[in-house]
């Protein structure tokens, strides 16, 4: 009893809650009695099937595997997953016009997917190296190279969609020493730039120059010191990054990109062409109501009108045949799991596994963000899986193997190595 | 803290909006679009009414046609050319139908040619495969079983853009009643179509009923008709009116039920029916000389002449103006002012009382009546209105009321008229003294007419006129009386004056034998303008007639456009009706011959062939 009980069942149970009701989902979502298609959909349970078999496999291999030797291997397995990118370029196979595929007979495998968990250990291990000091801008570079390796090789797929996905390692690195003054850096300039694609280039200088008078004002009056050429040349790197935005958007952007940019600030309606996927969503997930149409019953879903409705825009079955009680549940299930990684991440006396939980959770919380903000349109469509719900065997082994690592780690937690 | 806790801050803040957002999305009453574009809504429409005529015979049924579709998506590249040669439609035309389907929709079907028989569509059956994106489906149009009645009965047609704004019941291309019963009784005819739900995929295709059929709403069935026409007499009207211009009417007086209706020149239902539908109306409607869509019977308004003289009669005995005794000399007309001479074809130094004035349509008697009333009262206005409130109440100067959707009301003149005329005061009996004979400012439509025979025949009531007896055999509950304002004891005598007309009068050709007729001829002066110019045209020949005479069950309304006498056109048809209604078989078949092939046709032409023409011969 008590070897069971070390283990977290709370995060257990909630695991098992998600990857049912994914499973669930991918059968209605794929679910076909009349529709005849080149697409067995019906095989695509069993498929899920198979991969939540290996994971449940992997699953009790990695329960009793020593904490100690994912440690060991972090190195080795990073550099092997930059290995699988790279080759990604000569032996990877195109599907959605993305070379992110191998496929070894019957089974594909997205090596994106398994590179978030290599990197998660790898950092892990950087960071918990008794030397490294996120003061010093040499390990911050170098932190910052092991995360934008992934990133570039997983762009160049392309995949922009994963690669953003890589943008979670920012909360373990602030968490270990990384200075706030990043976070607020990338903040600012995040929000100059939505302020400057709202509106137009004067526009937000105006209103950052004002913002900038009123805090020189302000201090003045509270006496306190102010050095006005900082200030000032602050103030011009500010508005230069207004100014390049424009450039940066029509410049590096996809015109696909740029459009979901536009759809989200309300800039373009277009619900026939490019705002097809996030309308259809929306139109699913309000035709739920509360209780939803029930399971099997959803017309929206039974019509196929979500396109990738099975993989990145599952939650739209979710809202559309268990309606607002399903959702609900979906949402809380998810920051349960996020929180209470978290949480127990902060308990870890070992600096390693509380560096790759909390890498984990942060991965959970960027993929639950943007799946779920895209399919009720509050963020631009990015193409990526909502965790142990879409379909997607390497995803959900990917993800089934993080959580394990988790739980093997968090019963170790009172252990200094 | 704050690098602690900004990832769980971050989850708790992230869940709360999304779940705002959901609520939004879920819960609000103002769903994100409230219309479900999975769901495809088929309408099903119940066969529509049938219509009989009194005695039971199938008028007008169903039969099947079928409608060209098109789903415009689903179409590839065809040859325009040859495929309207196959459908037998203009390419031009056919372009135009698929340019505004695709407008319409290029997911949803829409009809680009519709009504194709049956025939037509077994031929096109085998060829339609070929051409992609359009099918062929089945529909039900009317099926007009007796060519009798049309303008009694209409005829239906596509709905067009104020139907649909109108009443949202209609969706484009559906059949609504457009003229006649089946456009006054569509309600009861048109059933009430039911719905089936469809499950579409998202490239708009059907994969199955949509929630096991269980939210399919059933059509309600239509209704039948049975009209007070009697199809016999109808079609024996008509052929008594064909090469004739002019209305006939007859109608039970003790129910009030139309028993034959005709108007002619007319169309004929079944040409709304069909590939040359629109050619075919296009083609009555453009006929301005004959006007086939024009109801005679309904819709003309002409002076009544003579048959107005009963109603003055009776007005004047009502008023106390007269009795039956009154005498009245005529010189050959007489003068009913200064330098103002009414002539009358009665001779010179006739003494009439008042059943040899009606008999023998006295001109003189009835303007000396006329003027009677008029001058009864203190002045001509009082004295006019009272007048006009005693014809108003046989059903003149106003709609009648009877269940079609066109009609006149004809007029009668009231004092304000005559004040904005010639001055307030400034006009008496002799200024308006036409009235007497029917041919002033009066106006009566042959309905009218046979209104008021009506309401004579049941001395002092008429009720409605209507054309439909049961609804799905319920009988209708429209026997209300109407009274006139005439006493019941003031009809014999006038009644005695009709049956002489027919006895010894001017209608002696509308004698029947064994039947005691009471009628009253009439020959009305008309005119018309040609270029710019009044020009008088022959007379025409109208006449009232009830029989029999003591127990009215048929009363008749004949008017015949340039007829002549009233007993030359109008009292011969009006008595062959009366006997075919009556006995069922017509003894008079040299009569019969008569009318059914005179011919009036030259008569009509004389105005437009541009060049001098004699009238009255």
């Amino acid at each position: 009893m008590n070897r069971i009980l070390k283990y977290d069942l709370i995060s257990l149970i909630t695991y098992a809650s998600l990857v049912t009701f994914g499973i669930i989902n991918v059968y209605s979502s794929s679910y076909t009695e009349l529709f005849t298609s080149i697409f067995d959909y019906t095989s695509l349970v069993s498929k899920q099937l198979i991969f939540l078999a290996i994971s449940l496999i992997s699953a009790i291999i990695i329960i009793f595997t020593k904490s100690k030797f994912f440690d060991n291997i972090a190195s080795i397995a990073y550099l092997l997953s930059l290995i699988l990118l790279t080759s990604l370029f000569f032996f990877g196979v195109e599907r959605g016009g993305a070379k992110s595929w191998y496929i070894l007979g019957p089974v594909s495998f997205q090596p994106s997917e398994f590179a978030k968990l290599c990197t998660a250990l790898f950092l892990a291990k950087f960071l918990s190296i008794i030397q490294t000091d996120l003061n010093k801008t040499r390990d911050i570079i170098f932190v910052g190279i092991i995360v934008f390796i992934p990133i570039l090789l997983i762009t160049f797929q392309p995949d922009p969609g994963s690669a953003i996905v890589f943008l979670a390692f920012i909360f373990p690195i602030l968490r270990e020493g990384l200075d706030l003054r990043f976070f607020y850096f990338g903040i600012i300039i995040l929000l100059i730039l939505i302020l400057t694609l709202i509106f137009n280039f004067f526009i937000s200088s105006i209103i950052l120059s004002a913002i900038f008078l009123l805090i020189i004002l302000y201090r003045r009056r509270k006496r306190i010191s102010l050095n006005l050429i900082k200030s000032f040349i602050s103030l011009i790197f500010l508005i230069s990054i207004s100014l390049s935005t424009n450039y940066l958007f029509e410049n590096i952007l996809e015109q696909r990109h740029r459009d979901r940019i536009n759809l989200i600030l309300g800039k373009e309606v277009d619900d026939k062409g490019i705002g097809y996927n996030i309308n259809q969503s929306k139109i699913a997930i309000s035709n739920g109501g509360l209780f939803g149409t029930g399971f099997l019953e959803g017309t929206q879903t039974k019509g196929d009108f979500v396109p990738r409705q099975h993989t990145d825009y599952i939650f739209s079955t979710i809202g559309e045949e268990w309606g607002f009680i399903g959702t609900f549940t979906t949402i809380i299930l998810f920051s349960l799991l996020i929180t209470r990684i978290t949480f127990r991440a902060e308990k870890q006396v070992n600096h390693f596994r509380r560096i790759y939980c909390y890498s984990f959770s942060s991965l959970l919380f960027i993929h639950f963000f943007i799946n779920i903000g895209m399919s009720i349109g509050l963020v631009p469509s990015v193409g990526i899986p909502l965790p142990y719900i879409s379909y997607g065997g390497s995803s959900l082994l990917a993800f089934s193997i993080m959580f394990f690592v988790y739980l093997n780690f968090d019963s170790s937690r009172l252990k200094e190595d | 803290m704050l690098k602690k806790y900004l990832l769980i801050w971050l989850t708790i803040s992230v869940s709360f909006i999304f779940i705002m957002r959901l609520a939004s999305l879920q819960l609000s009453d103002d769903s994100y679009f409230n219309s479900d574009f999975a769901i495809q809504e088929l309408s099903v429409y119940p066969e529509r009414g049938l219509i009989y005529d009194r005695n039971g015979n199938l008028l007008v049924a169903n039969q099947p046609s079928y409608e060209l579709i098109i789903v415009p998506e689903n179409t590839t590249e065809f040859d325009t050319i040859s495929f309207a040669k196959l459908i037998d439609m203009n390419p031009d035309e056919l372009k135009k139908e698929i340019n505004s389907s695709i407008k319409y929709s290029t997911k949803l079907p829409s009809v680009i040619k519709s009504q194709i028989s049956k025939e037509r569509n077994a031929f096109l059956q085998e060829k339609i495969w070929l051409f992609e994106g359009f099918y062929l489906r089945k529909n039900s149009v009317r099926d007009y079983i007796k060519p009798f009645a049309s303008n009694v009965i209409g005829y239906t047609g596509e709905v067009d853009k104020n139907d649909i704004i109108n009443n949202s019941y209609y969706e484009k291309g559906e059949m609504i009643g457009k003229q006649g019963i089946e456009k006054y009784y569509e309600d009861e005819l048109k059933g009430i179509k039911g719905k089936k739900y469809f499950q579409k995929d998202r490239f708009n295709r059907v994969i199955g009923p949509f929630n096991n059929s269980l939210s399919d709403v059933k059509p309600s069935k239509a209704k039948n008709i049975t009209l007070t026409i009697d199809i016999d007499l109808q079609e024996y009207a008509e052929s008594l009116l064909q090469n004739k211009r002019g209305g006939v009417v007859a109608i039970e007086p003790s129910t009030g039920e139309i028993l034959t209706l005709v108007s002619s020149p007319t169309y004929k239902s079944e040409q709304f029916v069909g590939q040359d539908r629109t050619k075919n109306y296009n083609k009555l409607l453009n006929d301005s000389i004959n006007k086939p869509l024009f109801d005679r019977s309904l819709q003309a308004q002409y002076s009544p002449g003579s048959p107005i003289k009963i109603l003055n009669a009776l007005i004047g005995l009502q008023e106390g103006v007269i009795n039956e005794n009154t005498i009245f000399t005529c010189n050959a007309g007489h003068y009913y002012s200064r330098n103002a001479f009414m002539g009358c074809h009665n001779p010179f130094g006739t003494v009439s009382n008042l059943r040899k004035g009606i008999y023998n349509s006295c001109n003189t008697y009835f303007a000396r009546t006329y003027r009677g009333i008029i001058d009864k009262y203190g002045t001509s206005s009082e004295g006019l209105d009272k007048w006009a409130t005693h014809m108003k109440s046989f059903g003149l100067g106003n709609y009648l009321g009877y269940d079609l959707s066109i009609g006149k009301k004809g007029f009668i003149p009231e004092s304000d008229y005559y004040n904005q005329f010639y001055g307030t005061n400034r006009w008496g009996s002799s200024t308006t003294i036409s009235n007497s004979i029917g041919q002033g400012e009066i106006l009566t439509t042959p309905i009218q007419m046979a209104n008021f025979a009506t309401a004579i025949a049941n001395r002092g009531f008429y009720i409605k006129p209507h054309f439909v007896k049961s609804v799905n055999n319920k009988l209708m509950n429209n026997r209300e009386k109407n009274y006139t304002t005439i006493d019941k004891e003031n009809f014999e005598i006038v009644i005695d004056g009709m049956v002489d007309v027919v006895d010894r009068g001017t209608a002696r050709i509308a004698k029947i034998d064994g039947i005691s007729v009471a009628g009253k001829t009439g020959t009305v002066e008309n005119f018309i303008l040609i270029k710019n110019e009044k020009k008088q045209l022959t007379d025409h020949s109208t006449f009232i007639a009830f029989a029999p005479a003591d127990d009215p069950k048929i009363a008749v309304s004949v008017f015949i456009e340039n007829g002549y006498w009233g007993s030359r056109w109008a009292a011969p048809i009006a008595s062959l009706i009366i006997e075919k209604y009556l006995k069922g078989d017509v003894g008079r078949k040299w009569l019969e011959n008569r009318m059914v092939n005179g011919s009036l046709i030259d008569e009509y032409e004389k105005p437009y062939k541009f060049e001098n023409f004699s009238i009255n011969e």
